[in-house]
């Protein structure tokens, strides 16, 4: 069987999968990080995105073994150690984008490396293009939106809504 | 999905010869593969993976050309300054093309190898009158769609790059099916050094040129000359998604905002 090896939220895994195996089901099945989601067989849905090599893509769609030497970080690789939430987390408690939270691994993947991409910041019709590719079906996506444009001043370091509303 | 053996070769050659096997298959995003293979749509012995190697890798401009490798993901065809100067509607084009996390991962070679009707390179390359250069030969655009699904490579034979002649200008505009963001129906216009072509995505079942909006535009090179040209309805897709009637009025409307993107 093939062997893998890759670095998962900064820490080093070599496993043995099969050629068939996903990535998804690698990181969900045999590393028990269960916060990537599969909700579709299409690769249209978006729950299982993850950033490989800091681009986002579709974790049930990349073989494990095409992953092999690549750096992996997942939905439980953004909050710090002490437990402190990402930006982009934080923003999506603080505005309520997210109901049954299905989607939301996948969205917050999606929306930082939409953000990252754009440091010079972004409208909400590019949020929205941005998030082509994840599929809400219950919160809708307004607050989602919102959660992103106030994230993104975060993440570029300017004084956000969010740290207003807390003062 | 069904198993298979795992090859990742790191030259041509090599990818060429694990592809004698007729049951092993080439992969290269795997974006439209994977999806394929875990609706156990087909069953190869052995995915030849392509992405190692460097060769395929890259866009450069060759004289009056810009020739892409075929491993080259839509993003970096978006993204690229090159592209974006020279060929502007391939840049836009590919910047349309599925989603962020699609265009993360697909290539151009995927792509036009696999030719589907709805996919969207293919009218850049039957437009612009591309060359598509393989592990054996170099083959025209003319001559490379051959129906739905199939075009002029053997079963061994693996697309290495596709050299763009830089148009005079160029425009692409399509519909796009709203849940799967395939193309109901697109059009490329293109004044090029051998005349004027236009391409035809999506409607048909596979990517055709469209001779009467091409004489019209010779003749006359505005949005007006193709206003009044009729596709015929009689061999287009019809499906859940539209009727072979409605691709036919889009197609003339599409034509349209092409020529008015290209300027
Ligand atoms: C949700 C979703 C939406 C999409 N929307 C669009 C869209 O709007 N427009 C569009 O055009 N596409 C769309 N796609 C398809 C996407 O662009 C694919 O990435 C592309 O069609 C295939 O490229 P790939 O590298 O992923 O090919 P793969 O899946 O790796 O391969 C596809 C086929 O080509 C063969 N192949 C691959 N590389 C080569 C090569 N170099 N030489 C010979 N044969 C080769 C393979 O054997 C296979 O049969 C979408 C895909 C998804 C999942
Ligand atoms: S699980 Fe739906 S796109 Fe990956
Ligand atoms: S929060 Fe339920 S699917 Fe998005």
């Amino acid at each position: 069987m093939p062997q893998v090896t890759l670095t998962v939220n900064g820490q080093t895994h070599t496993a043995e999968v099969e050629g068939r195996t996903l990535l998804v089901e690698l990181l969900r099945e045999k590393l028990r990080l269960t916060g990537t989601h599969v909700g579709c067989d299409t690769s249209q849905c978006g729950a299982c995105v993850v950033h490989i090599n800091g681009e986002s893509v579709k974790s049930c769609t990349t073989l494990a073994v095409m992953a092999d030497g690549a750096q992996v970080t997942t939905i439980e690789g953004l909050a710090k150690p002490d437990g402190t939430l990402h930006p982009m987390q934080e923003a999506f408690r603080e505005y309520h984008a997210l109901q049954c939270g299905f989607c939301t691994p996948g969205m917050v993947m999606s929306a930082i490396d939409l953000v990252q991409k754009n440091p010079g910041g972004l409208t909400e019709q590019q949020i929205r293009e941005g998030l082509e590719g994840n599929l809400c079906r219950c919160t809708g996506y307004h607050n989602i939106v919102k959660a992103i444009a106030a994230a993104a001043e975060v993440m570029h370091g300017r004084r956000s809504e969010i740290a207003r509303a807390a003062e | 999905m069904y198993d298979f053996a795992y090859h990742k070769p790191a030259t041509v050659a090599d990818a060429v010869k694990l592809l004698a096997d007729p049951d092993a298959k080439a992969i290269s995003g795997g974006h439209t593969l994977l999806p394929a293979l875990k609706h156990r749509l087909n069953k190869p012995s052995a995915l030849v993976d392509l992405s190692g190697i460097a060769e395929l890798k890259g866009i450069r401009k060759v004289g009056n050309a810009i020739v892409i490798g075929a491993l080259t993901r839509h993003v970096e065809v978006a993204t690229s300054a090159e592209v974006k100067a020279a060929i502007p509607a391939l840049a836009y084009m590919a910047d349309h093309i599925g989603d962020v996390q699609v265009r993360n991962r697909g290539t151009m070679g995927g792509s036009v190898s696999n030719n589907d009707p709805a996919a969207d390179y293919p009218a850049a390359v039957l437009g612009l009158g591309a060359t598509i250069h393989t592990s054996s030969r170099k083959i025209a655009a003319d001559d490379f769609f051959l129906g739905m699904f199939t075009t002029a490579l053997e079963p061994s034979e693996i697309l290495t790059a596709i050299e763009f002649p830089i148009p005079e200008k160029a425009g692409y505009a399509k519909m796009k099916n709203p849940a799967s963001r395939y193309v109901m129906a697109g059009v490329f216009v293109a004044k090029t050094a051998g005349g004027v072509r236009v391409a035809v995505n999506g409607a048909g079942p596979c990517v055709f040129r469209q001779a009467d909006m091409e004489a019209a535009l010779a003749a006359n090179w505005s949005v007006d000359a193709v206003a009044g040209v009729k596709q015929a309805a009689d061999d287009l897709n019809s499906d859940i998604h539209g009727s072979a009637e409605y691709r036919a009025h889009l197609v003339t409307v599409m034509a349209k905002r092409a020529v008015a993107a290209a300027g």
